[in-house]
């Protein structure tokens, strides 16, 4: 079998096409680099719709905590602290567990039938923990950075009689996007990070398909040799780090673009990692 | 545990859960949680340790050991740390059993590695394979333990250098002035106060560290994830105490005991901060001063 051959037989294994059979003896280093490579699809399903959906539940949780009414305030707090203060791998875990308790046959909604067994999947039951983990964490963010916008905007837009909805879109929410970003970045990075975690917490791997970390586990099982499948899946996310900082670079730049240049925020990666 | 527990089948009620929560394999639970709070009392000082060693190595003008230093600082940045914990458990014992081989049976001709395994000579095996059950128990939870300390010594030379870059230069070029060498400069004003800007930092750290325990669990070791999996698990009417599917409930458990954890952890870690900032000359100190005139 060819190298070519390799990868158009495993390129889509992840997803379900291709090869039926994993390989199971005469490991080579291209099956490695193409299974792991397909896993990797996985890592960046998770982390790309997490991030998306959770930037929106974010911007709100960081808003509800602002807010003057208990109300609106502690659910926001309790949210927060719920997801902040416990790790990740528990979390998988309980959301599993919690998802296996609904009925099998589905949940009669008026007179709709609502299917429940595909929630105990991966595709859907861990990129919903995923979601709101980073919804928890990236409003700690937003809210850190609503609290630091300088007084004086404020006082500018009040001034100008710019007041209500037009003032937080106009004012506020750029300038908390604008301070909030380089941690925004971060956790953004760890975020992806912490999507290797989905196939060791409960989630079974339908059918073998699995992430990156799944197919560098497997080919360390199979071969006993730690030193090959792990240092390709680390490389993977490097790069898969590199092009995040490049992007998340890319969108600081046009945040900052009114400021003169010596003023922009630079990134900092500081770890934020397991969750 | 309790005298009336010896037929089970025959309780009802609060006495069967008394029964049901003393049993031996839920005292297994209890002594994980010891397991969980040994492995943060040993990492956390090691790591530390790590992590100062790294940071030191990253400020060295001698060119190689700044590239390690740099390089370890590094690692943890790109990377998911999950892969380290998966690779480092691995390559420390293959490492630690090749190491020993090489010195036990220099003259052993096969191969080390043949095919798909991994073959020191038998005297080599770490621990022996006729060692009793509780050594490779111990064997299986100091590679955890060496494993986290890697890690989050990575994390902490982060912290530390950081740190130390933050210490005003303006303290240790007078301390040259009064004609300190390196040596002396370091000891004596730059780790002295790079604490109070390595706190933040590092109490981030500490908590990261209680949130990472639960992956004690994939590194092999029978922690609290483990029991919980144990004990949740449906038990027939073979089992003594029969019962349904419980692991949603033991999940609970174990995400209010982590959430208690690091409230509790936030607080003290809170305290240790506004003790620290007292009198420094930092934003902290100065609104501590302010309140109280």
């Amino acid at each position: 079998m060819t190298c070519w051959e390799t990868v158009t037989a495993y390129a889509f294994r992840s997803l379900g096409y291709g090869e039926r059979l994993l390989p199971r003896s005469d490991f080579t280093l291209c099956q490695q680099f193409t299974l792991i490579g397909s896993g990797l699809i996985w890592n960046i399903y998770f982390g790309v719709l997490a991030l998306v959906a959770g930037f929106f539940l974010a911007n709100a949780i960081a808003l509800a905590k602002t807010a003057r009414s208990p109300w609106v305030r502690k659910p926001a707090d309790w949210f927060i602290f719920l997801f902040r203060g416990s790790p990740l791998f528990i979390q998988f875990f309980l959301a599993y567990e919690a998802l296996q308790m609904l009925p099998k046959a589905g949940i009669k909604v008026l007179w709709i039938t609502v299917e429940t067994s595909w929630t105990t999947r991966a595709w859907a039951g861990a990129l919903f923990v995923l979601f709101l983990n980073t919804a928890a964490y990236s409003a700690e963010i937003f809210h850190g950075a609503l609290k630091s916008i300088p007084k004086g905007d404020l006082e500018a837009a009040d001034a100008y009689g710019i007041s209500g909805w037009a003032k937080f879109r106009r004012i506020q929410w750029p300038t908390m996007l604008r301070l909030a970003w380089p941690a925004y970045t971060n956790e953004a990075i760890f975020l992806f990070h912490s999507t290797t975690l989905v196939y060791f917490s409960g989630f079974p791997a339908f059918q073998q398909r699995g992430d990156a970390l799944y197919y560098a586990n497997y080919f360390a099982d199979k071969t006993f040799n730690p030193f090959v499948p792990y240092p390709i899946a680390a490389g993977y996310f490097i790069v898969l780090t590199l092009l995040l900082i490049w992007l998340f670079g890319a969108i600081n730049r046009r945040l900052n673009r009114h400021l003169p240049s010596n003023m922009g925020r630079k990134i900092r990666l500081r770890p934020q990692v397991i969750r | 545990m309790f005298a009336y527990c010896a037929d089970p089948k025959s309780l009802e009620g609060l006495a069967w859960l008394a029964c049901y929560l003393t049993t031996g394999k839920h005292m297994g639970l209890y002594w994980s949680f010891g397991t969980v709070l040994l492995l943060l009392a040993i990492t956390a000082p090691v790591a530390l340790a790590f992590g100062f060693v790294g940071a030191m190595a990253a400020r060295s003008p001698f060119l190689p050991a700044r590239i390690i230093g740099k390089g370890y600082t590094a690692m943890v940045r790109g990377v998911p740390d999950i892969v380290f914990f998966l690779f480092f458990v691995i390559a420390l014992d293959q490492g630690i059993e090749w190491l020993n081989h090489q010195i036990r049976c220099p003259d052993w001709t096969e191969p080390i590695r043949q095919g798909l395994e991994f073959r020191v000579c038998p005297q080599a095996k770490v621990p022996l394979g006729s060692s009793p059950q509780y050594v490779h128990q111990l064997y299986g939870f100091g590679l955890a333990v060496m494993t986290f300390s890697l890690v989050f010594g990575a994390f902490a030379a982060n912290v530390l250098y950081g740190a130390m870059q933050a210490v005003p230069r303006a303290q240790l070029e007078t301390a040259e002035a009064y004609g300190m060498n390196h040596a002396q400069v370091f000891r004596r004003i730059l780790v002295p106060q790079m604490w109070v800007y390595a706190l933040p930092g590092l109490s981030n750290l500490w908590m990261i560290l209680i949130k990472a325990t639960p992956l004690l669990f994939l590194l092999g070791v029978q922690d609290i994830v483990y029991w919980a999996r144990e004990l949740g698990g449906a038990k027939t009417s073979a089992y003594e105490y029969p019962h349904p599917d419980w692991r949603l409930y033991y999940f609970l458990f174990l995400l209010v005991f982590y959430l208690g954890f690091t409230k509790l952890s936030e607080i003290v870690l809170d305290r240790l901060t506004a003790r620290l900032s007292r009198g420094q000359a930092t934003a902290a100190g100065e609104a501590m001063r302010k309140a109280g005139a």
